[in-house]
Parts: C-alpha cells; sequence; structure tokens
C-alpha cells in the first residue's frame, strides 16, 4: 500500500513527462556526483585545529582550522589585540538590539531611546578616549563589527529620513515635494559604487581646507544617502495604501499635520510596509561589502586578507564559504523574520474577522 | 485668541455666495446658508447634488473658491491654525465611519482629546467611558473595530466625534454604508443626540429620521439649495418639481 503510494507520488512529481523524467536523473546524477564529495571534503576530512598550517597542507578536506586562526581579524579587522574585547562586546550589544526590536511586545515610544542608548555605547566603546579605555582610529576598525556598524547604523539613520523623504514626496508643497522626488529618483539613479566613490575621492575636494570627515564617516553617509531613497519608496508605497478616509478622521477631528501622521497614518503605514522594509534593509546589509572599493575593511575584506598570510594561503574555498555562511546567517533571519511577522499579522486580521 | 469662541447669538453657520468647482465641474453654486445655534437640519436631494461637498466644506475637508464661510465666528481660510480651531469644534461622521483599525475603541475615543485638546489621560478615559455609555457600546472599549458590526462601529464613531465636545455635529450619510437591520440603532443615538439640543447637520435619506428631529429640511439638486422648509411642508407639499420628483423616486419604493 505505502509502496504503491510512494510510486505514485514518484510519478506524479518526479516522471510525470519525458522532460521532467530526464530532469529528475539528471539532478540525480549532479547530486551523487557533487554532495558525497563536498561532505567528505567539509566534514570527513577536515581538519579543525592546527597548530602548525603544514598539518593542514597534508590533509585531504577542508582546513577549517583557517578560520579558527583567523577569526579574531575576520571578526575585528586590526582593531589592537589587546582590545578587541570591545567590537566583542559591541557585536553583543547590536545581537541584543535586534533581538529587542524583533520582539513586538518591545514595539513602543521607548525603543528608539534604547537605540540610541545602544548605538552611543558602542560608539563609545569602539572609539574610547576615556579613561579605561584607549582612543582607537576607526581607520583600524574592521571585520564583522565594521559591517555590522556599517548595515545597522546605516538603517538606524536611513530609516527616520526616509519617512521624512517618502512624506515629502507626497506633500502639498510643491518646492518640497519637486526636491524629494529630485533626490529619490538622482540617487536611485546612480550605482552605490559611484556614491561611494564620491564621497571618498570627490568630497573632501569640496570641503574647505583643514576640515576633514575622516573615511568611514564619508562612507556611512554615502550609505545612508543611498539607503534613504530607496526605504522612501518602500514607505511611499504603504502610505497610499492606507485609505483617504483615515486622512480624513484624522483631520476633521482637528489633528494637526504631525500628529495625524504620527498617530495615525505612519502606524498603519509602517505596519503594512514591513515585508518590503525587512527586504530592502537584507539588500542593503550586503550591499555594505562595497566599502572595499574605498579601502575599508569590512567582512569580506578581512577574510581576503587573511588570506594573504603565506602559511595559510590557498585556502580561499574556506574563507570564502565561511564568509556566505556569516552573511547568510543574517540575511536569513532577517527573513525568516519577515515572514513571521507578515504571518502574524496577517493572522491577527483573519482572527478579527472570525469573530466579526 | 478671541477668535476662539464666536457671537453666541449670531448664527454658528454662515456661508454666503460659496462656489465649489472640481475641475471643470461646478458643484456648488452660490449656496446662501445659515445654521442657526441648536438648530437641526438635514439635507437631502439626489446623488451627485452636491450636499456631501457642502458639509465638508464646513471643516474644510474641501476648500471653496469662491464666497465665505463663517463657523462660530472663524472666517475659513488657508490659514491652518483656523481650520483646525474649527475642527475643534466640528464634529465629524462619515459613511464609512472611518475608526482607526490600529486603535481599540476606548483609544480611538480618547487619542483627540488628549492630543489636540491637552486633556489627562485619566479624564479623556472617563469621558470616553461616558460616551460610550452614552451609545450603549461600553463593554466594547478594549476591542479594535474590526471585531464589531458596522452600526457598533458608527456609533463608536459618533461617540469619537462627541469625545472633541463639538458645538456643531455633521454626518454625512451615516446609515448608508449599514445593513437594513443596524440603521436604527444608529438613528436613535442620533435622536438622542438631537433631544439633548446638539446643533446637527445631517445628510440622509432617512425620511422618517428628518420627520422625528428636523428643524429644516434642505432640498439640494445640481449644486443648488432648491428648497428649505420644515419637514412637514417639504415632506406633503413640496414646492418645486424637483423636490416633487425626487421624492416621489425616494418615497416611491
Amino acid at each position: 500500500m505505502t509502496g504503491s503510494r510512494a510510486i505514485r507520488w514518484l510519478r506524479a512529481n518526479l516522471f510525470y513527462s519525458v522532460p521532467s523524467s530526464l530532469t529528475t536523473l539528471v539532478l540525480l546524477y549532479l547530486a551523487w556526483r557533487l554532495v558525497p564529495p563536498f561532505f567528505d571534503w567539509a566534514f570527513v576530512h577536515a581538519v579543525w585545529t592546527a597548530p602548525q598550517p603544514s598539518i593542514c597542507r597534508n590533509a585531504a578536506g577542508a582546513c577549517w582550522a583557517f578560520i579558527v586562526e583567523k577569526h579574531r581579524f575576520i571578526l575585528f579587522g586590526t582593531y589592537p589585540y589587546a582590545q578587541q574585547w570591545r567590537p566583542g562586546l559591541g557585536i553583543l550589544i547590536f545581537l541584543a538590539l535586534y533581538v529587542v526590536s524583533a520582539m513586538r511586545a518591545c514595539w513602543r515610544p521607548w525603543l528608539a531611546l534604547v537605540w540610541l542608548g545602544g548605538l552611543a555605547l558602542i560608539g563609545a566603546l569602539m572609539w574610547g578616549g576615556v579613561p579605561g579605555l584607549p582612543y582607537v582610529d576607526d581607520g583600524r576598525w574592521g571585520g564583522l563589527m565594521l559591517t555590522l556598524i556599517l548595515a545597522t547604523f546605516g538603517i538606524a539613520a536611513a530609516f527616520p529620513l526616509s519617512v521624512l523623504l517618502a512624506l515629502g514626496r507626497r506633500s502639498n508643497m510643491p518646492a518640497v515635494r519637486t526636491a524629494c522626488v529630485l533626490y529619490i529618483e538622482l540617487i536611485r539613479g546612480v550605482p552605490l559604487i559611484s556614491l561611494l566613490f564620491m564621497a571618498s575621492v570627490m568630497l573632501p575636494l569640496f570641503l574647505p581646507e583643514g576640515l576633514t570627515i575622516d573615511k568611514l564617516l564619508r562612507a556611512q553617509i554615502a550609505m545612508v544617502m543611498f539607503a534613504m531613497a530607496y526605504l522612501a519608496e518602500v514607505v511611499r508605497g504603504g502610505l497610499q495604501a492606507i485609505p483617504q478616509g483615515q486622512y480624513e478622521a484624522a483631520e476633521a477631528l482637528g489633528l494637526s499635520y504631525w500628529r495625524k501622521m504620527l498617530l495615525i497614518i505612519l502606524p498603519q503605514a509602517l505596519r503594512i510596509s514591513i515585508p518590503p522594509l525587512v527586504n530592502t534593509f537584507i539588500a542593503f546589509f550586503k550591499d555594505t561589502s562595497l566599502v572595499v572599493i574605498i579601502g575599508l575593511f569590512d567582512l569580506l575584506t578581512a577574510v581576503k586578507v587573511s588570506l594573504n598570510e603565506p602559511a595559510w594561503s590557498g585556502y580561499g574555498m574556506e574563507a570564502y564559504l565561511f564568509a556566505a555562511l556569516v552573511y547568510f546567517a543574517f540575511c536569513f533571519s532577517m527573513s525568516k523574520y519577515s515572514q513571521r511577522l507578515e504571518r502574524d499579522l496577517s493572522r491577527g486580521r483573519k482572527h478579527i474577522l472570525r469573530e466579526d | 485668541m478671541a477668535k476662539e469662541s464666536g457671537d453666541a447669538s449670531g448664527p454658528i453657520i454662515e456661508m454666503r455666495g460659496v462656489d465649489k468647482w472640481f475641475g471643470e465641474f461646478h458643484v456648488l453654486r452660490g449656496i446662501d446658508f445659515s445654521v442657526a445655534r441648536g438648530e437641526k437640519i438635514v439635507i437631502c436631494g439626489p446623488s451627485g447634488s452636491g450636499k456631501s461637498t457642502m458639509v465638508r466644506l464646513i471643516n474644510r475637508l474641501e476648500s471653496h473658491q469662491r464666497g465665505t464661510i463663517v463657523v462660530d465666528g472663524i472666517e475659513l481660510a488657508d490659514d491652518v491654525k483656523a481650520i483646525e480651531a474649527i475642527r475643534r469644534e466640528v464634529g465629524m461622521v462619515f459613511q464609512q465611519f472611518n475608526l482607526f483599525p490600529h486603535l481599540t475603541v476606548l483609544q480611538n475615543l480618547t487619542l483627540a482629546p488628549t492630543w489636540v485638546r491637552h486633556m489627562p489621560k485619566r479624564e479623556a478615559e472617563e469621558l470616553a467611558m461616558q460616551l460610550l455609555n452614552r451609545v450603549r457600546i461600553a463593554e466594547q472599549a478594549d476591542k479594535y473595530p474590526a471585531q464589531l458590526s458596522g452600526g457598533q462601529q458608527q456609533r463608536v464613531a459618533i461617540a469619537r466625534a462627541l469625545a472633541m465636545r463639538p458645538k456643531v455635529m455633521l454626518f454625512d450619510e451615516p446609515t448608508s454604508a449599514l445593513d437594513p437591520e443596524m440603521i436604527k440603532e444608529v438613528l436613535d443615538v442620533m435622536i438622542e443626540l438631537a433631544r439633548e439640543g446638539m446643533t446637527m447637520l445631517v445628510v440622509t435619506h432617512e425620511m422618517g429620521f428628518a420627520r422625528t428631529v428636523a428643524d429644516r429640511v434642505v432640498f439640494m439638486d445640481r449644486g443648488e439649495i432648491v428648497e428649505t422648509g420644515k419637514p412637514e411642508e417639504f415632506f406633503s407639499a413640496p414646492k418645486t418639481d424637483r423636490a416633487k420628483l425626487f421624492l416621489s423616486q425616494i418615497l416611491g419604493h
């Protein structure tokens, strides 16, 4: 009985026509040729610890020992070795902020203060310059910590600004509207790389002599400007989905423009924009790797640079797989979270309809 | 600040020679119209006659292009502060209820008093519960609008407008989006409100309601006020052919 059901399932799903059968067979063959060797390489013959690089040289499998050896550099870049507990603690603070923000019970006005406090704390930790924490120039920041800084500070700054930009684009004031449209279309029309180049090469030329903005800040500003334009369009989509009656009801009660927006329109508009917002966050997180072109040591660059040491060269596969895995962990959590959120919110609505 | 409250004896709403266009379309033509304090007025007319637009001019949800509108002693113009001052005194009930779906019933009622009138939260909540009792829906205070029936939502919407303690209430076809069995519960609340002396402008085709509470019926057609009269006169002996035609159409079926 179960045997024939299995056969019927195979027929219906994998062998329902000649092309489908061929595809199935080709994929099975590829899986057979690729998966076991990869498994052997990655796990069975892999070297996990190697006090001497030579141990890896003689192994038939992956040299994960390389990652173990270089993990501090990959996580923290060239941050002074003895002080690396500071970016380490910074990463933990970032993770805590992400977790707190993911809980809907914490979606309260105080969350904004928690973020401000958390980010200020991270800045103080990283720069130091206070008693007990020696000053560390941000040119020495790097690795995963730099990636998280660029992505998180970037989104934390770009998101509120994008809301203003989206409101501006729908404003009744022609000058404001035109300025916002121009900004959005201009930024969306150029690649991020060109913005980063402009920030690192052209911006210093326009600054008055003596005034310098450091490279990290310039890159961060360029990324915020870029993310703002995209996020603004997402927020605008949410704003457009709110019925006219909501605006009218708020106005009829005598609410001013900002109260109407903050209390009535934005809470609804942002809620429906969550999936596309998270989508943009994910893209932005990965885009931070482009800062390599202006010489910043983000996660990907740190991984690449650690391959330069002759004793450990030749482990590119392991190094890039690891980098991919880290990016994937962050992006996949965001994606999973947004899916759950979407489901939760729509379940809430259905639940309400059933009670009606 | 002297503008805040107008001459207590004069009309609360006064329109003089008001015209409005939507693009090329002339929605309102030379409207002269005034409402005394405490007066209850029912506005009726065929669809597209401009009756909703006329009501929406009073709290500036639409703006007029010619003529003057004075509400409670304040002239309506582009001055945002004056518009907000008028809106504080003029409550509005919409055809589609327009409750705030992300807030509970109670929060729908306390929002404007706390943010616009700066009423302490406790006081606003007491006022809200008092009003919810009045519209007989106090037990639903912690529900969300989507969990209520249409009739219940509209009663909440009335209470929400009353929470601002307005001097005038505007009703824009308050029962048109309701299932027939829910119309009465909303009309009952409105009749009670009328008996308490509220100044009311009601756009509706509920002629039973008009007979019960209206001091005057205003009949509009093609952007003009065609006829005004006491309900018994208007219904039994309309003066114009357009009103006769309209009445035969709505009472005929």
